[in-house]
């Protein structure tokens, strides 16, 4: 492999002692955490994570100090801080990686961004099926609880925090931070209309800071190595070390620690190996989890940053690459994803749930053959019937790949309609 | 009467009620609870846990029905759920359904005779680079082909 980089985030994931605090301390760990508590203020740090650039790594990238410096200074509320563990976007699988192979990197990260927030509580939503992380996780807790790195005066410092875990039951919408926080409230998992935003007004109507996993264990190494380490990394807006992890036709499949400097072609042929069948031809890329708008081939030279995928109409997003040959057939892929959307909708607001089963519809009919010319026009009509007319992004989400598909693949749209069949050989592609 | 839950699952009532501020939010860790003790959730259960949060029995009934993973019926001893998101469908998620349906002789949503094994398609569980993936009750199993499946299968009794 040429792309060299050294691990920071994932350096110890291959040793299995890993888990265990003591482990995890013999490597360094918790050194961050008790000189974040002893040694600097809360506004040191939210400054520090501010200098650092650093971006959520959740899907939306919104700067993480500028999120921590909402929470309003003097309140007589607690604070909450909600991580974001629900890693449900088809796509993206970094975060149970870091859960299940370095736990306590996650709970150093937890425990400097609390003192950062002034929050003495944490929940860590965990998306239902990861039952093991979420037992490793509790294991991680207790022990951090023995140590006293949680619990009442932590570090000996005035420091209280407690940290918990609550599962969800297979909702992808809990990822959406606002309904997130009302699945820990114990209710059906609808967005809110923001503002307020969950900073000023989020858990039990109280400020609440949601950050990824991925984000809070950069914090950790942020505190460990200082914002010029991190700022040294990646390219002009988008600093630091990124999880890639990247799926479909590929050799190596799989999650990668590298710089958003990285372009698609050496993700794709250095670090993952090339295709999987070196007979086939790449086709599609989605760059950033299923709801990022997908790219063709014809785009890997662009970098994996946040600036240089919106170039080319796309976003970086969670970084879940999905790599396609030409054994898929692109109207198939944008019925699958559809079909997600369509299932996943939590059926609040009347254009994503009622608007999701209509371009599925009209997308089944073309790979059935059996629409009009025209029925292009009026898929592109619907998406922008949903577009910008809901409470939260999912709408967005459902739409954007869609119109991806279209505007990059139109031909192949075309040509299903004209011929009034799939071209693609079927046995070799999705089938439904 | 109150919820019955086995004596471990009672003892783990108090604790998941001291983590919260307000009573309801014990609600899913409760649902997971009795789901874990009872392999279902009851509307007997379902209006015990509404006394016990002190919500109306809807606002149970409602968090049940939105979450797929909460279930109002008995399934099969193994849950088998198969993902078939993109990143499982381009790499033969239909074939793992395939080799299941005509292992066990049942299709989607159906149960075995004798009780043992449900199948089910889901969407995606977040294994994407270890695709195809399935999920039989709490664990998975990756990069699956014809004969992993058939000798997981086999070794489930």
């Amino acid at each position: 492999m040429a792309v060299k980089f050294e691990p920071v985030l994932t350096k110890f994931i291959d040793n299995p002692d890993q888990v265990k605090i003591d482990t995890y301390i013999r490597n360094g760990g918790y050194k961050a955490a008790e000189k974040a508590l002893k040694s600097m203020k809360p506004e040191d740090l939210v400054k520090m994570v501010k200098d650092s650039n650093l971006r959520g790594r959740g899907g939306a990238g919104f700067p993480t100090g500028l999120k921590w410096s909402f929470v309003p200074k003097g309140t007589d509320k607690p604070v909450y801080l909600a991580v974001n563990a629900d890693e449900s976007e088809p796509g993206t699988f970094k975060d149970r990686l870091l859960m299940e192979k370095d736990p306590h990197q996650l709970l150093e990260g937890i425990i400097i961004t609390a003192h950062a927030i002034g929050a003495e509580t944490a929940y860590i939503y965990i998306r239902g099926e990861f039952f093991h992380p979420a037992k490793i996780l509790d294991e991680a807790i207790k022990e951090a609880y023995d140590k006293k790195y949680l619990g009442k005066n932590i570090f000996g410092t005035s420091n209280n925090l407690d940290v918990y875990v609550h599962r969800g039951a297979g909702a992808y919408i809990c990822g959406e931070e606002t309904s997130l926080l009302n699945s820990i409230e114990g209710k059906r998992a609808y967005p809110r209309v923001k503002p307020p935003f969950p900073a000023v007004q989020g858990l039990f109507d109280c400020p609440t800071i949601i950050n990824n996993v991925e984000t809070l264990c950069c914090v950790t190494h942020i505190v460990n190595k200082g914002v010029n380490w991190f700022t040294s990394i990646g390219t002009e807006k988008s600093k630091g070390p990124k999880l890639f992890a990247v799926s479909g036709h590929v050799k190596k499949p799989g999650i990668y620690e590298l710089p958003m400097s990285i372009t698609l072609r050496d993700l794709i042929y250095d670090v993952c190996g090339g295709m999987l069948d070196e007979k086939r031809k790449l086709k599609a890329i989605i760059p950033g989890g299923s709801s990022s708008p997908v790219l063709s081939a014809d785009t890997i030279g662009t970098q994996m940053c946040y600036d240089a995928l919106q170039k080319h109409k796309s976003m970086l997003g969670s970084a879940g690459v999905i790599v396609m040959d030409d054994s898929v057939c692109m109207v198939d892929a944008a019925i699958n994803l559809t079909r997600f959307y369509c299932h996943e909708s939590c059926g609040q607001c009347t254009p994503c749930r009622e608007g999701g089963n209509w371009l599925l519809k009209i997308l089944e009919s073309i790979e059935e053959g059996t629409a009009k010319p025209d029925d292009i026009d009026l898929l592109l009509n619907a998406c922008w019937q949903v577009e910008g007319k809901t409470v939260c992004p999912f709408g967005e989400a459902m739409v954007w790949p869609i119109q991806a598909f279209v505007a990059r693949f139109r031909d192949e749209f075309e040509e299903h309609i004209k011929y009034k069949r799939c071209p693609i050989d079927k046995d070799r592609s999705i089938r439904r | 009467m109150a919820l019955k839950l086995s004596e471990k699952g009672q003892h783990e009532v108090t604790r998941i009620l001291a983590r919260y501020p307000e009573e309801q939010s014990a609600m899913m860790p409760l649902l997971h609870l009795i789901q874990e003790d009872k392999g279902f959730i009851s509307i007997t259960d379902q209006l015990e846990l509404a006394k016990l949060l002190r919500v109306p029995p809807m606002k149970v009934r409602g968090v049940v029905e939105f979450y797929t993973m909460f279930r109002g019926e008995k399934c099969g001893k193994y849950l088998i759920q198969v993902c078939h998101t993109l990143s499982c469908a381009i790499l033969g998620a239909h074939t793992v359904v395939d080799v299941i349906r005509q292992k066990l002789g049942i299709d989607i949503g159906g149960t075995t005779k004798d009780g043992m094994f449900t199948l089910m398609k889901v969407e995606c569980l977040g294994s994407c680079g270890t695709a195809p993936v399935m999920q039989i009750n709490d664990d998975y199993y990756e990069n699956l082909t014809e004969e992993k499946i058939i000798e997981i299968l086999d070794s489930l009794k």
